[in-house]
């Protein structure tokens, strides 16, 4: 067993033993981030399996070609275009985003469409950008897309020619 | 969420009528892939845990309610960055904010940073793209953020240049 792993190992125990502790002894701090934890994990069960399940599909029946064909280095323009309409339609939060990005990656996609995919699936997804225009207004949401979409595109490009070489999917 | 529902479960019966091997094979990358993210998830769910105790969102309602334009701009930033709320819990809390006379651009330093700037998501992200990258984005972002709260400022009248 490697260290990190056990100090991994450990950190996780103490953490679920002061759960317990907590339940028992009713020592409310615990018991709120027990509360907390449990919250998450159940949001997270609604959406992560599916997740990962549409990725492994994807991962056996897409062959390497499509992706490079619409995400990939020829793919120009149209590949970053593709990357903001599938981001927005994403679930979930960040840690959905993150392993269809490496899936994309894996299978060939261009590193600056998989950040630009990252960057808007953040931004743009729009069961919550209709969450936010209902409370925040329609003029904020709209102002908050026409300014984020043209930087997450900038800083993609730049962050992807950074790392284009040094990353290896 | 329904639609997520309907739509998977007619690519997984798809898939099954074109080839059962290879959609067990599906399953079992699925399988693999989340079993090697999960210690990371698993930490990530901790600190979401003991952050959201610490940083409640009466909390940041306090912090930023007493603030001027620059300080709350900048507070929300830090609260966006360090943890995470869903949607649900975070556009609600940024209404009452606004009715409470906080500056649009404090709430959209706050809402934009807590969607693009992950702190606490930064184990899982290192495991798919390695700490130099992430920690790159996480960077960049930051800095499109506080763009962003500026535009939503100017727009608002809120920041007169």
């Amino acid at each position: 067993m490697s260290r990190e792993k056990i100090i991994n190992i450990s950190l996780v125990s103490v953490y679920f033993l002061f759960l317990i502790y907590s339940y028992i002894s009713d020592f409310q701090v615990g018991i709120e981030i027990g509360g907390n934890f449990f919250d998450f994990v159940k949001s997270m069960l609604m959406i992560l399996p599916i997740a990962f399940i549409l990725i492994g599909l994807f991962e056996v029946w897409v062959d390497r070609k499509t992706v490079e064909k619409y995400f990939g280095e020829a793919s120009g323009f149209r590949g970053y275009v593709w990357a903001i309409i599938l981001s927005s339609t994403t679930v979930g939060g960040a840690y959905v985003a993150f392993p269809v990005a490496h899936a994309l990656h894996k299978k060939g996609a261009k590193l600056s469409i998989v950040l630009t995919y990252i960057g808007s699936s953040a931004l743009t997804r729009i069961p919550m950008t209709i969450f936010e225009a209902s409370f925040l207004g329609l003029k904020f949401s709209i102002i908050r897309l026409l300014v984020s979409i043209p930087l997450v595109l900038i800083s993609s490009v730049f962050i992807g020619n950074l790392f284009k070489n040094k990353i290896r999917a | 969420m329904t639609y997520l529902y309907l739509f998977s479960i007619a690519i997984i019966v798809l898939s099954f009528f074109k080839s059962k091997e290879k959609t067990f094979e599906g399953f079992k990358v699925a399988w693999k892939k989340f079993k090697k993210i999960l210690p990371s998830f698993t930490k990530m769910l901790i600190a979401i845990s003991i952050i959201l105790y610490l940083i409640p969102g009466s909390v940041i309602s306090k912090y930023l309610g007493g603030s001027n334009l620059v300080t709350g701009t900048f507070l929300g930033s830090i609260f966006g960055s360090i943890t995470i709320l869903p949607g649900f819990v975070a556009f609600p809390l940024s209404s009452v904010l606004v009715d409470k006379g906080v500056s649009y651009t404090a709430v959209a330093s706050f809402t934009t940073t807590l969607m693009l700037v992950g702190i606490i998501t930064f184990p899982v992200e290192k495991e798919y793209f390695g700490w130099k990258l992430s920690l790159t984005r996480n960077i960049v972002s930051y800095i499109i953020c506080i763009i962003i709260s500026i535009a939503v400022g100017i727009f608002y009248g809120e920041l007169i240049i």
